[in-house]
């Protein structure tokens, strides 16, 4: 293995794991991560091919409040050295990816936990009024969190191709095949996730529309996502509960919205 | 007052802008974002009380509390405080509780905007249509999220972090004009309808090898099998002609898209029609699986399993359903 790629790999290991945590660059990202490891070590094809696919089964994975969900960054980092540097194929790559999600969620739930300590020495430098020391603890949880997925990379980097080989070949053919095909479905959990966040039962009219839509026109992703605006700006319009509660100021003034149209109708 | 009215200048807000993009850092299951707050609004305190140590360490101390919110909605709340902070330092009399009560009492509402408007629309929506793009291994879907995360994210946290500022402690107000729950509710709808749409065309989910029922086929035997019997013949030692080639091609086609099997009849090869559940899924409608399996994980996910045991469940679906043969 080339060590300009171990090097950039870690490199990009760290980033995710940074971002696994802050959320806004979005380096943990399987599309990202991935397609980057690909790039790193000159796989970049099947690098963005595995993210792509990564990022469809992470697509409802968000941390809301407290609770934290699958980790994306251990599994996309992990996954993409397996694709790119040791040959293993996509489906197999999705599925270890998935084992790795709980491995990386259970290393951020003990850093997180270990960070409630690193905070209290900013609460006794504020007593003394020390910025920089205030500041330290900050980037010293945060640098455990990026070396919480640089880590285990360079463990997976550090794994002989052979025995990943060897390994792979010890697996009878029912499991690969069987992990590729539910690769394909496994992402109605994440849309699930997604549904279960928003879904109201006034907004599930909205959900069959877009499936009927799907499965009976050729529309684009991109075409969808303009009539799925326009429905959403219709409705806030038309709703009655924005309409009825405007009190001043409030365009509709009272007035039934419903009415309104007809009127203009007439 | 003699001296000159302190304030927050813009290359201070500019610089708690920044960091404010490391709010998370430090995440703990204490009180959370609590330093990452307070190592974003640093510059601010700096500039209002650099001159007093005493002001400043009681200033660090208060914004230590406990805080937690989507990372994002955190800046309209960072300009809401800076403003108060500014008030405060030239002279009001605003107690440590008054910033704690802003803070918790943005903090939840607007968490309930940031998720399901950034976690539950705009990054599946990107994410699917990078995803799309990059299912062919090109690079261009990478770049396409990056980008267009990012410079919707870097301008939504300026603007609300300059908005929260400048309405100071009307913003509370002005948020419960409806405009946080249209927001909401909008992101919803779109969010619904794109879920609607990716579930029958991402999902792949294939029951064709569960065969329901067979039955001779005469009339598609008749209609077929003459041709095939012609294409065979001319791969057994026979001149392979392009119009055997391609009579045989469309005869092949017409019997996978026709749902036909080739077996054995009566000594002969002959096609029979077949039933899998997945052809009575199609006429139903397309996308039925997909469809089942979704309100299957949303029930689940409903009475609290966890979203990793249904993952693995349905691995482990897919793994016995290989080893029978199913898929």
């Amino acid at each position: 293995m080339n060590p300009i790629s171990i090097i950039l790999v870690f490199l990009i290991a760290f980033l995710a794991g940074l971002e696994g945590i802050l959320d806004e660059w979005q380096f943990h990202q399987p599309i990202v991560a991935c397609t980057l490891i690909g790039v790193a070590t000159g796989h970049l094809q099947e690098g963005a091919i595995l993210g792509a696919s990564l990022q469809l089964i992470a697509l409802g994975w968000m941390n809301v409040g407290a609770a934290v969900a699958p980790d994306a960054a251990l599994a996309s980092v992990a996954a993409g050295i397996l694709v790119c540097m040791k040959g293993v194929d996509i489906g197999t790559g999705q599925a270890s990816a998935m084992a790795l999600a709980v491995a990386g969620l259970m290393l951020t739930t003990l850093i997180r936990t270990v960070s409630v300590g690193i905070v209290h020495m900013a609460d006794a430098a504020a007593e003394k009024g020390n910025i920089r020391g205030v500041e330290m603890p900050h980037f010293i949880a945060l640098f455990l969190q990026g070396m919480r997925i640089a880590i285990p990379a360079l463990l997976v980097m550090m794994v002989p191709v052979g025995a990943v080989q060897a390994a792979l070949e010890a697996i009878p053919s029912f499991v690969t095949t069987g992990l590729s095909v539910a690769g394909g479905f496994v992402v109605v959990v994440g849309y699930a996730m997604v549904i279960n966040m928003m879904a109201t039962p006034k907004l599930w009219p909205f959900f069959f529309i877009g499936f009927g839509l799907a499965v009976l026109t050729n529309i684009t992703l991109i075409g969808m996502g303009l009539i799925g605006v326009a429905l959403a700006l219709i409705y806030i319009d038309l709703s009655p509960e924005f309409n009825n509660t405007g009190g001043s100021g409030g365009g509709a003034g009272g007035v039934d919205p419903l009415d309104a149209i007809l009127n203009d109708y007439e | 007052m003699a001296e000159a009215r302190k304030s927050v200048s813009k290359t201070t807000r500019r610089s708690v802008w920044l960091r404010s993009q490391y709010l998370q850092g430090s995440w703990n299951y204490e009180r959370m974002q609590n330093l990452g707050w307070c190592y974003s609004i640093i510059p601010a305190l700096k500039e209002l009380y650099g001159d007093d140590s005493d002001e400043m360490k009681a200033a660090l101390k208060r914004h230590l509390e406990f805080f937690n919110t989507h990372p994002y909605v955190a800046s309209p709340i960072l300009g809401v405080v800076m403003s108060l902070e500014e008030e405060k330092a030239n002279g009001a009399e605003i107690d440590d509780d008054a910033f704690q009560g802003v803070k918790v009492g943005m903090m939840g509402p607007l968490a309930g905007v940031g998720d399901p408007v950034f976690w539950g629309t705009l990054r599946p929506i990107i994410g699917a249509l990078a995803a799309s793009m990059a299912a062919t291994g090109s690079i261009i879907g990478a770049i396409l999220f990056f980008v267009l995360w990012n410079a919707i994210r870097l301008a939504f946290l300026y603007y609300t972090q300059e908005f929260g500022y400048k309405a100071g402690s009307n913003i509370t107000k002005d948020l419960s004009g409806g405009l946080l729950q249209k927001v909401t509710t909008g992101a919803s709808v779109l969010g619904m309808f794109i879920m609607g749409v990716l579930i029958p065309r991402w999902t792949s989910f294939n029951l064709s090898k569960i065969v329901l029922s067979h039955a001779y086929s005469q009339s598609a035997s008749e209609a077929f099998m003459p041709s095939l019997t012609e294409l065979v013949q001319s791969f057994n030692g026979g001149a392979i002609t392009e119009e055997g080639i391609v009579a045989g091609n469309s005869v092949l086609q017409g019997i996978t898209n026709g749902g036909f099997a080739l077996a054995e009849r009566e000594g002969e090869l002959a096609l029979f029609s077949i039933t899998t559940v997945q052809s009575v899924f199609d006429q139903l409608v397309y996308g039925f699986g997909p469809l089942l399996l979704t309100f299957l994980a949303i029930y689940l996910l409903r009475k609290k399993v966890s979203p990793i045991v249904i993952i693995f469940g349905l691995f482990a679906v897919g793994i016995i359903g290989a080893f029978f043969g199913i898929f």
